[in-house]
């Protein structure tokens, strides 16, 4: 039997370990991305290295679509995902347009009202 | 005997790293941020601590998910950082203190905190960024503290609770203060507060929990021990969990504190940014 340990918040996956378990492999590759070495192999032949770390169909998907909702879905944590985003050049708030279904500038307003 | 000065609490942002290195203190979008700093400064060059534990969480580099501590003490006589997967700058390694890192371990254990040792400990944003903010330029700081990094796993459910995290500071005042050498420490609370990077609730920030928790930690810490994990997480978002270093921090301090400084600027990247300068009453 499943046991659930959490409160639903919405638009809010916590990473535990039914998560966890999920992931391994996506976020051990982007673990992986914390050294030049692996970025570039990655880069040189992205389903290569897909294979190397052993993902499964759907986060292979996810990660060539660059899909971060997704990824989640997969198990991937953001931390880790962080460091996928970062090989192109995405910075937190194009991750956070991209998951609320925003422009980076919209929600970059989104931010700057939070203080109002 | 070793003495506690007092404590400070200061977001870690990645991108903090990137305006120091661009210089954008003056920049619109940063000034109101790094204005709140020069006061916590002119009080680290009055007193000049000798040791600065660094209580920050890491995120993905020091430790991976193959084994995840949930509290980690670093015992390594240096600390390097990297470029963490965005090319971060080299910093020149951290200096240590192992031999009380290693008093801090006994203790901690010795009261029942099974934390786990590091002899070697990658240290990421979280720790760099505030040593940054408070001692600019680094070891080119005349003032510059010997560190010792703690880390709290906030990276994977199950997290410490907020009652654990201020049980756990209370016993590093304890060891901190049985440590023989005339040193005076400085303890750091890094992180927060609140945002949430990741789901569709991405871009989430809660002024109104930030300033009641900018006001419990100073007044009554054990307040805040009732909100459980979950909670943090709805009101602080999922990154917002990062609180949990500002209690651990909060607890080293003793009973009594006077608060000295704040500044709370809202956004700083995702995330609301809090800065706290707290001075040790015994």
């Amino acid at each position: 039997m499943e046991v659930d340990h959490h409160i639903h918040i919405p638009g809010t996956t916590l990473f535990d370990g039914t998560q966890a378990m999920k992931g391994f492999a996506l976020n051990k590759m982007c673990y992986s991305f914390n050294w030049k070495v692996n970025r570039d192999e990655y880069l040189a032949d992205p389903e290569a290295y897909f294979t190397k770390y052993g993902l499964n169909e759907e986060q292979k998907n996810a990660c060539r679509a660059k899909n971060v909702l997704a990824m989640i879905a997969a198990g991937g944590n953001i931390y880790y995902l962080a460091k996928f985003a970062g090989i192109y050049k995405l910075t937190v708030q194009d991750v956070g347009a991209q998951q609320t279904g925003m422009t980076t500038e919209e929600f970059k307003e989104k931010l700057r009202r939070a203080a109002d | 005997m070793a003495k506690i000065l007092g404590g400070l609490t200061s977001s870690h942002i990645p991108a903090i790293g990137n305006a120091i290195a661009k210089e954008m203190y003056e920049d619109p979008y940063w000034k109101p941020f790094f204005d709140g700093y020069p006061r916590v400064r002119a009080w680290l060059e009055e007193h000049k601590p000798d040791v600065a534990i660094n209580i920050y969480n890491d995120h993905g580099l020091g430790f991976f998910l193959d084994k995840m501590p949930t509290f980690a003490i670093g015992a390594a006589h240096e600390y390097k950082n990297d470029d963490e997967g965005w090319g971060i700058p080299q910093l020149p390694p951290f200096p240590g203190d192992a031999k009380f890192s290693w008093h801090i371990i006994e203790h901690m254990v010795g009261n029942e905190f099974d934390i786990t040792s590091c002899q070697e400990l990658a240290v990421d944003h979280g720790f760099t960024v505030p040593m940054q903010l408070f001692w600019p330029g680094l070891e080119q700081n005349p003032n510059f503290p010997r560190a010792i990094p703690i880390s709290a796993n906030t990276v994977q459910h199950p997290i410490p609770t907020l009652k654990r995290a201020l049980a756990f500071g209370r016993a590093l005042r304890e060891a901190i203060l049985s440590y023989p050498e005339n040193i005076k420490v400085v303890v750091l609370g890094t992180g927060g507060l609140s945002h949430q990077l990741d789901g569709e609730r991405a871009g989430f920030i809660n002024k109104e929990f930030d300033k009641m928790c900018m006001e419990k930690i100073v007044t009554d810490p054990d307040a805040l021990t009732k909100i459980s994990r979950e909670e943090l997480v709805l009101n602080a978002g999922a990154q917002g969990t990062e609180f949990l270093m500002w209690m651990m921090m909060r607890g080293a301090l003793g009973d009594k504190v006077n608060l000295l400084h704040s500044n709370y600027h809202i956004p700083i990247s995702n995330t609301a940014s809090g800065l706290m300068l707290m001075e040790c009453v015994n």
